[in-house]
């Protein structure tokens, strides 16, 4: 490939790519994102590659691995285009049949379709799937359409044209006055409005500036960036190339975690595609405009994410936070004007030197501009990764897209924003998903993790969950955050061991206070809130747990116990024979009975026990009635009593 | 350089620029309290103890005024409920691992800390950093520094640095506000696993 050197190469090019497509050449796409990876997807390509040329179809039929299409708890997936035909759960067996039946004769295949849970119905097509058409795909939509590892595919989708229209037709005031227009915040956590970040940076004083993707994403449970950077990297290099040219930098990193191989593979190999063809090195597009990109990968520490943490590290230090009282914007990495932002910020970014901030600005909320990817998981049907417009309700994600809570559990809370956010209830489902709305309940919209929990769920075992991983997240550099948290774990895990106190909460409060208000970085000031939080809407949790030593959630092993409903048990002996410890005495026709001393609580009998008897419960806050007596432990059965 | 005026405890005080508010106070005679503050080292913020409130114009923001840079009309406070309620948690958290250090005990009896409100684990070191960046900063050595993070982080000695650097300096261990033997018991214990050869070379290299 030779060097693009102009914007009207450029279109030249593109149409000569688009004349070289078919549109209506069968086209397999195969989810290739890191869920589906660990679901098979490898061999999957492997059997499709194999068979497309056993059956003889290799140059009539199309196969594109691609990045995460979204559905991750139905991958691998399967899209055949221009049919737009949707499999899901395919297995390397399923190919032969998927070629010689669906590919060859046209057929389909009902058993690999998606089956709505509600009307039984099966669905065909992609955009009629509930999942995917209650979603509004501006930034994650190309994904499903692009092999990531090469860039006429992106190309092909119109790729780099709004770099070509900005290094053109625009100058480095108006694309950053388009990002200011557009209300653009940042998708990383605060949300704090890009443009602003830029112009301060523009302005800042100095020669040399740099431009930053944050692709440190570490929330547990939370794989948006990931997914992103491995499905569509180019987006987010042309964003920052962009952001680049309107502060007047020459120089961009990317910090990704190590832990991201895919994503550090694919923005590698996009950067040496996007040098080759001219959008990344010397005098970009023939515009005289230079800039280099170079990759940076952090070695896993959830602080690296904190701004002024990552830019230390980048500079080759322990990542530890420094004080902000003057931005990183102006005072940023070695020093000089700094703008980071997220991945999916920079993958925005396109989107509106394209189509304008007018258009971007008709999605979402008065303000909180476009869309925002959520990591949608925890116990909900479809796990996944959603698009929706800002402003839709928390209902809506998790009914309508998440298709609701499995097992016909109740949901109990939402937790937003990762570790820094917080929980969530029922009442609060109606709540519109926005910036300031999630902030305004106690939580926060962070970068969009979203896990779903049913009734099953302690709130204050969640708690000291977060606080268990901040306390080995922390830098430990400042009092408040290092010793704050890790008093406030002790309390936590007392109070769901059994050992709270009169004077807990109280204590919780006031080292919340410390945290919160005296920490150095936004980790440990945030750190409180999933303590805050639960505190808020489940403050009864809390003293159920202290007073009357119950977990109203039968989750806190310390303070639960297993028992066997003696007018229950039918003396299959499943529970007796599962039993790790042997803490079930019983015989044929004998009752079962649970040996309290031996138990070790794992739950194994109360899962193994047949739903039909249903006969072991779990007891907290109250003793356990005493075994009945052996000699009343023979069962009478009916049927030969007669 | 120009003068900056600003307020500090209702008392007019005059700073120059780029000077921070840790500073002007002192300068002006107000005392405020810090544990990893050392004047021939980069100010760090890691203790929070020195946090003061800025009156925003309606409301109160908290900052560390060992790195907050003076500006023309601030009007900083230096004690108020909240700002010692703030530090009586802080240093009771220290206590918990630092019980008998004398660095705390003039703080904690101002500031009513009681040294037994958090179960103690002795650790000894309170992560001020001093001997840290001590050494890094003016000797330039980088003989002691710390590991791990977290809840776990601690200082240690480098022993290939230490066991060639340390022995004629030591100029850290009056800087350590706990006991001064800690840092030694950290050193020795770095020199006793250091391997043989290069504690011989501690000894035939001059």
């Amino acid at each position: 490939m030779s060097r693009i050197n102009s914007p009207a190469e450029l279109e030249a090019f593109r149409r000569s790519l688009l004349s070289e497509r078919d549109p209506n050449k069968t086209c397999i796409t195969l989810c290739s994102g890191s869920a589906c990876h660990a679901s098979r997807s490898r061999e999957v390509a492997a059997s499709i590659q194999a068979e497309l040329e056993k059956q003889g179809l290799n140059g009539e039929v199309e196969f594109r691995r691609t990045g995460c299409h979204g559905f991750c708890e139905r991958g691998p997936i399967i899209v055949i285009r221009p049919e737009e035909i949707c499999y899901f759960q395919i297995q390397p067996e399923d190919v032969p049949e998927i070629i010689s039946q669906t590919i060859k004769e046209k057929k389909i295949i009902d058993r690999l379709l998606y089956t709505d849970p509600g009307t039984k119905e099966k669905i065909v097509h992609e955009s009629e799937i509930p999942f995917y058409k209650n979603q509004g795909r501006l930034v994650f939509g190309s994904n499903v359409e692009i092999d990531p590892k090469k860039i006429d595919d992106y190309l092909a989708l119109g790729g780099y044209s709004a770099l070509a229209k900005a290094l053109s037709q625009m100058t480095p005031e108006e694309v950053l006055g388009e990002v200011t227009k557009s209300g653009l915040r940042g998708r990383g956590g605060g949300g704090f409005p890009t443009g602003r970040k830029w112009a301060e940076s523009r302005n800042a004083p100095g020669d040399i500036k740099y431009v930053i993707v944050n692709a440190d994403e570490g929330d547990p449970g939370a794989y948006m960036d990931r997914s992103l950077l491995e499905g569509n990297p180019h987006s987010v290099l042309e964003g920052l190339i962009l952001g680049a040219y309107a502060v007047g930098s020459n120089q961009g990193f990317i910090y990704v975690r190590q832990e991201y191989p895919l994503a550090v593979e694919n923005v590698n190999i996009a950067i040496r595609q996007a040098e080759e063809y001219g959008f990344l090195g010397k005098n970009i597009l023939g515009s005289g405009f230079d800039f280099t990109i170079t990759v940076h990968q952090g070695a896993g520490a959830f602080v690296c994410g904190e701004s002024s943490a990552l830019m230390t590290a980048l500079e080759g230090k322990a990542g530890e936070p420094r004080p902000k009282y003057i931005h990183t914007a102006v005072k940023g990495v070695w020093d000089r004007p700094s703008v980071l932002n997220n991945v999916e910020t920079w993958a925005n970014v396109p989107l509106i030197i394209n189509k304008g901030a007018d258009w971007f600005t008709q999605y979402g909320t008065e303000k909180s501009k476009g869309t925002k990817i959520f990591s949608l998981v925890g116990k909900i049907a479809n796990t996944g990764l959603v698009e929706v417009p800002m402003g839709v309700t928390l209902r809506e994600i998790i009914y309508d897209i998440g298709g609701g809570i499995p097992g016909g559990k109740r949901f109990k809370a939402v937790q937003t924003g990762g570790p820094s956010g917080g929980c969530l209830p029922a009442e609060l489902l109606d709540l519109e998903v926005g910036f300031d709305e999630l902030t305004k309940a106690g939580s926060m919209m962070g970068s969009g993790g979203m896990i779903i929990m049913d009734e099953d769920t302690c709130m204050v075992d969640v708690a000291r969950y977060f606080l268990n991983f901040l306390t080995d997240e922390s830098c430990g550099k400042c009092v408040p955050c290092r010793e704050g948290i890790r008093q406030m774990l002790k309390t936590l895990t007392n109070i769901t061991e059994g050992k709270g106190k009169e004077g807990d909460i109280e204590l919780l409060e006031q080292l919340a206070e410390v945290a919160g208000e005296a920490s150095l970085c936004a980790l440990g000031r945030s750190a409180p809130n999933p303590f805050l939080s639960t505190l808020k809407y489940f403050r009864d949790e809390y003293e159920a747990h202290i007073k009357e030593k119950r977990c109203p959630a039968l989750s806190c092993k310390a303070l639960i116990s297993y028992y066997i409903d003696p007018t229950k048990c039918q003396a299959c002996g499943t529970c007796r024979k599962k039993c790790p410890a042997e803490a079930i005495i019983g015989g044929k026709n004998q009752i079962h009975v649970v040996d309290q001393d031996k138990c070790t609580k794992c739950g194994t009998c109360f899962e193994v026990c047949p739903s039909r008897f249903a006969a072991v419960t779990k007891i907290s806050g109250e003793p356990v009635p005493p075994p009945i007596p052996e000699e009343a432990r023979t069962i009478v059965r009916k049927s030969k009593a007669k | 350089m120009s003068e900056i005026l600003l307020k500090i405890d209702g008392k007019d005080v005059r700073a120059e620029e780029g000077m921070t508010v840790l500073e002007a106070a002192r300068r002006a005679g107000i005392s405020i309290p810090t544990l990893c503050h050392h004047e021939k080292l980069e100010p760090y913020g890691a203790c929070r103890l020195c946090l003061v409130e800025l009156d925003m114009g309606g409301w109160t923001k908290l900052v560390v005024s060992c790195l907050y840079p003076v500006a023309k009309g601030l009007v900083v406070t230096t004690r108020s409920e909240k700002i010692d309620r703030i530090r009586k948690m802080i240093l009771e958290l220290l206590l918990a691992h630092a019980p008998d250090a004398f660095g705390l005990e003039d703080l904690a009896r101002e500031y009513g800390a009681d040294r037994n409100r958090f179960e103690k684990e002795a650790s000894f070191c309170i992560h001020c950093g001093l001997c840290v960046r001590y050494c890094a900063e003016v000797k330039k050595k980088h003989a002691v520094g710390f590991v791990n993070r977290g809840a776990n982080r601690e200082i240690c000695f480098i022993p290939e640095v230490a066991s060639k650097e340390c022995w004629n300096c030591k100029e850290c261990f009056p800087l350590c506000p706990t006991e001064a033997l800690q840092a030694a018991y950290v050193l020795t214990e770095a020199l006793s696993s250091a391997s043989l050869s290069s504690k011989r070379e501690m000894y035939v290299v001059k």
